[in-house]
């Protein structure tokens, strides 16, 4: 009786393994779609559209085919530039901080604050990169957009450094400050080095998370058809090129907009492959 | 070795861009920017309307081969072209919509406008197997924004258009999302002709909009009317030429209905000298004339009369000096209308009141 | 200690170096960690005070009045605050299931051979520009939408009003699926990490017990990762609610608050993005300065909310074991 009932709910239960299975499996390929999905548009739509002019021109006046977005992938670099720089001055001392005086009354604060930089909305950066810089320096300028930036990059490389700065063993610190180096000195050659791969990964990150945002520099560098690079003018870059040519009615420019987006996909990924090498380095030491 | 080599990568791909970008922040010692490649140094910064976009790209990149000068115009929207210059973060704005007396109140400063070009505002749209040139009375155009008119066969525009079977397609308005001197320029020919356009929407650079889609700029709302089938949105004529996209006649005050054209809009601007001596603000929607199409306009340069300096304020000047009279030869390839004589010498008084610190900055006609 | 200091004389000097270099050290690395907090008190406060005339002006209307209009100088933010929060729901709702799904398969079911290449497509995934998912869901995705989806549902169901209005294409759906797909990465890596991270014990145990994997993963491994499949979830939801570009390409950029899929809709974020650097009007700026700090506002209370939950639901977890 009981071995009867026992048979009838397992083929249930076998019934409901197989089709929850499946439908875990219905997920992953669910997940995968829209990026196969986007990859083979920007992939074959780029390709097309790209040629050695998108690498050397600068852009067309509106409505004349060709051109190209030279201006906007140097001045991508230029911005990307300068809040690395920032960013990276500012996230890793900070961070250096952060791990190496746990005990200190502030440091709580700065953690929150670090965080809730870390998830305000990348728009709302601009607003307060507008407010701060461009309009005292009255100018559009790279300067406001590596800023505007650094906001979004300081957090991550922040506390990134500080969990790998604590990850390292704290015997390792001991025995520096054991054979009579000061703190800032085990702090430099001791800890640090052990932390750097961490560290680098994280910054990569950073890096790699920046340089496709846009919204932030809308109303920061605004844009430029010309190359520049000055700090302190308007600027280019190809997230905001995109942009603006996607929304654009002209063909030629949505041509142009998919060559960017495929430039840009490319950067990135390249970015994350160096993350990963960075990683696996780590790992074989 | 190894562990060395992401920071290696990293700080060369730092060190590359901050060689391209100068010194980075505020802290870094002021190693000077790179002199740029072949340019001179001077370059300006201009913002502003979408709507004369087209010509202005035009004249900026010859301007800068014929006179090594780079002009960076950025068209933003004509609010944006106005609150940038009063921000002082560009050299010109670009505005299709003059300054209010209020607005002109809040500027920091006196303010000049340069008219530049006429334009005329069309209803583009987008209906499938619909010719070109549906005729439209501004009743039937007022209807449409306002969201009474649902459908491409309503009766009211098939009366006007009776050889033309239209579609039972929803009619999908497109406005813009940013503030604009063509929406000024729009909002103001329909305040004219409707009123119940004027008590339920009123004019200006941004509205509120009873029905329709926003998109920014004349470039977003062409790329609306033209991705999206049954739909209709108001953009300067070279948007829809140049997007292979059909766009209405409107009957004007005379009641003719006129195909916006360079011809057409030249007629409307012909007749505003008077008007424009008087002040140069002064609106040439509805305009009178048979040949006159009703929804046009003049786009402005707004400038500070009182320049910060010497070095731009003449490059300034003369650049303004050679779009109003060189520069104009530009516009009708581009479905622009060239400014009347009269208003070429109203701008050239104008342009004599640019000063820096008392000192003329236009170099005197020999 | 002091007899050290007071005999040692070499090891003074030494000592004194240490402290001023340890000096240095400290207060070196604190300005900089206090920099970040400078800014951004700074950063609040000149929003907080550009905002200040519509809020004076508004009050608490500011956030329930549905009215934007420049032309009147009437400003109520609700048509945005509801976009932003309508589509992050939406985006969650589609995004939620096929996300933890996808990671119970990377984590449990799936192959070591294709774990490996699809645990880099979902991670690809996550690191494409937010922009590039705009061009391709404006260029690509809308006409598809439209013909295909829309325009058979508003035949079909046009009078229900989750279905009504017209097929535009660019609308509350088409915004919702674009953000769906780029939260969907963070939910699938980070639970992925999370079950990967249950011990093989609770899993070795349920199956000796007799359950079927299915019963395995949903009774020992799902319970064990409820905390950090929340945290993914509430990390999605924060970065939905604040996403610009893709959403403002694909939205219709319409200010007004409707239940329909099919409408237009506006976000937070993308008025900000569409009106920002050209509002002329003092009160229009500061309307836009208060919706900037309302954003704000919200995905801090979002952030604190997700930080609070997961405390509980690790504090109650360990209780009760």
């Amino acid at each position: 009786m009981s071995g009867l009932a026992g048979s009838r709910t397992s083929l249930r239960r076998r019934l409901t393994n197989l089709a929850m299975l499946g439908l875990c499996w219905l997920g992953a390929g669910l997940a995968v779609l829209p990026l196969v999905l986007v990859l083979y548009y920007v992939a074959t739509t780029g390709l097309r559209a790209l040629n050695l002019d998108f690498f050397t021109q600068l852009p067309r006046p509106v409505g004349e085919p060709g051109g190209g977005m030279k201006p906007a992938i140097l001045g991508s670099l230029e911005i990307v530039g300068i809040a690395s720089v920032l960013g990276l001055l500012v996230g890793i001392l900070g961070g250096i901080y952060l791990a190496e005086y746990p005990n200190h009354r502030m440091v709580q604060g700065i953690q929150f604050t670090a965080d809730v930089l870390s998830s305000v909305p990348s728009i709302v950066l601009g607003v307060v990169a507008y407010a701060l810089l461009v309009v005292p320096m009255r100018r559009f300028s790279a300067l406001a957009g590596g800023v505007a930036l650094a906001f979004i990059m300081t957090p991550i490389v922040l506390r990134t450094t500080e969990e790998m700065i604590r990850l390292v063993p704290g015997s390792l610190r001991e025995a520096s400050l054991a054979l009579g180096a000061p703190r800032w000195r085990t702090a430099i050659s001791a800890v640090l080095p052990v932390a750097r791969a961490g560290i680098v990964t994280g910054a990569l990150l950073a890096v790699a998370r920046v340089a496709g945002e846009t919204a932030p520099l809308l109303f920061t560098a605004l844009n430029n058809q010309y190359l520049n690079f000055r700090p302190d003018q308007p600027t280019a870059s190809l997230p905001v090129q995109i942009y603006t040519y996607a929304i654009s009615p002209y063909d030629d420019w949505h041509r142009l907009a998919w060559a960017g987006a495929l430039v840009l996909v490319g950067l990135i990924a390249l970015l994350s492959l160096l993350t990963r090498l960075a990683i696996r380095g780590r790992a074989l030491e | 070795m190894r562990r060395w080599f992401g920071l290696g990568i990293l700080l060369a791909a730092v060190a590359a861009a901050g060689c391209a970008g100068g010194p980075g922040g505020e802290g870094a010692p002021p190693s000077g920017p790179r002199p740029a490649p072949s340019a001179g140094a001077l370059r300006l910064n201009g913002a502003g309307a979408t709507f004369p976009y087209p010509l202005y790209s035009r004249w900026f990149d010859t301007y800068s081969r014929e006179h090594g000068i780079q002009v960076n115009y950025q068209s933003i929207g004509s609010g944006g072209g106005i609150q940038q210059l009063k921000n002082r973060t560009v050299d010109f704005g670009a505005s299709d919509a003059p300054l209010s007396d209020e607005e002109q109140k809040e500027m920091p400063a006196p303010v000049i406008h340069i008219p530049t070009v006429a334009g005329a505002v069309v209803l583009a749209y987008n209906v499938p197997d619909a010719p070109k040139g549906l005729r439209m009375s501004p009743e039937v155009v007022a209807g449409i924004f306002l969201g009474q008119i649902k459908k491409w066969n309503d009766p009211q525009i098939t009366a006007l258009n009776p050889d033309v079977s239209l579609p039972d397609t929803a009619v999908v308005v497109a406005h813009r999302s940013d503030g604009s001197g063509t929406t000024y320029i729009f909002t103001h020919y329909l305040s004219a002709v409707s009123p119940d356009w004027q008590t339920k929407v009123g004019a200006g650079k941004s509205v509120s909009w009873p029905v329709g889609l926003g998109g920014k700029g004349n470039e977003g709302v062409t790329g609306v009317v033209k991705q999206t089938p049954g739909g209709i949105g108001y953009v300067e004529l070279a948007y829809a030429i140049q997007n292979n996209l059909n766009y209405a006649q409107v009957r004007n005050a005379a009641g003719q209905f006129v195909e916006p054209s360079v011809v057409s809009t030249t007629a409307a601007a012909a007749g505003s000298a008077a008007a424009l001596k008087r002040d140069v603000r002064a609106s040439i929607a509805n305009a009178a004339g048979a040949e006159a199409y009703p929804i046009s306009g003049f786009t402005y340069i707004l400038v500070y009369r009182d320049q910060p300096d010497l070095e731009r304020g003449k490059a300034l000047a003369d650049l303004l000096d050679w779009a109003i009279r060189d520069g104009q030869k530009f516009a009708p390839d581009l479905h622009y209308a060239p400014l009347p004589a009269a208003v070429v010498k109203i701008n050239e008084a104008a342009l004599r009141q640019l000063n820096y610190q008392g000192q003329p900055l236009l170099a005197t006609a020999p | 200690m002091k007899q050290t200091t007071a005999v040692g004389s070499p090891r003074l000097r030494s000592r004194r170096r240490h402290d001023v270099g340890d000096a240095l050290f400290l207060r070196v690395t604190q300005a900089f960690a206090l920099a970040m907090v400078a800014v951004v008190l700074l950063a609040l406060g000149v929003t907080a005070r550009s905002a200040w005339p519509a809020v004076r002006a508004f009050g608490l209307g500011f956030l329930t009045g549905s009215t934007w209009d420049p032309v009147a100088d009437k400003f109520g933010a609700w048509p945005f605050v509801w976009g932003t929060l309508y589509s992050s729901f939406l985006a969650l709702l589609l995004a939620v299931p096929v996300g933890v799904a996808g990671a119970i398969f990377l984590s449990e079911l799936s192959p070591r051979w294709l774990s490996g290449p699809v645990s880099f497509l979902v991670e690809l995934l996550a690191a494409i520009p937010s922009v590039v998912y705009g061009l391709w869901g404006l260029l690509v995705m809308v006409p598809w939408l439209r013909d295909r989806v829309q325009a058979p549902l508003n035949g079909a169901l046009g009078n229900w009003p989750l279905f009504s209005g017209a097929p535009y294409g660019v609308s509350m759906m088409a915004a919702a699926l674009v953000l769906a797909i780029m939260i969907l990465p963070i939910i699938t890596a980070v639970a992925r990490d999370v079950l990967r991270a249950v011990p093989r014990e609770q899993r070795e145990a349920a199956l000796a017990l007799g359950s079927t994997r299915w019963e395995t993963i949903w009774r020992a491994v799902l319970p064990f990762g409820r905390v950090g499949v929340l945290g993914a979830v509430i990390l999605a939801l924060g970065r939905a609610l604040g996403e610009t570009m893709a959403v403002t390409m694909v939205i219709g950029n319409r200010p007004e608050a409707s239940i329909s899929l099919l409408n237009p809709a506006y976000t937070m974020a993308s008025v900000l993005a569409n009106e920002y650097a050209e509002a002329t009007g003092r009160l229009h700026v500061a309307a836009l300065s208060g919706v900037a700090l309302t954003l704000f506002v919200i995905t801090f209370i979002v952030n604190g909310l997700a930080r609070w939950l997961v405390w509980r639901v690790a504090h109650r977890a360990g209780g009760s074991r």
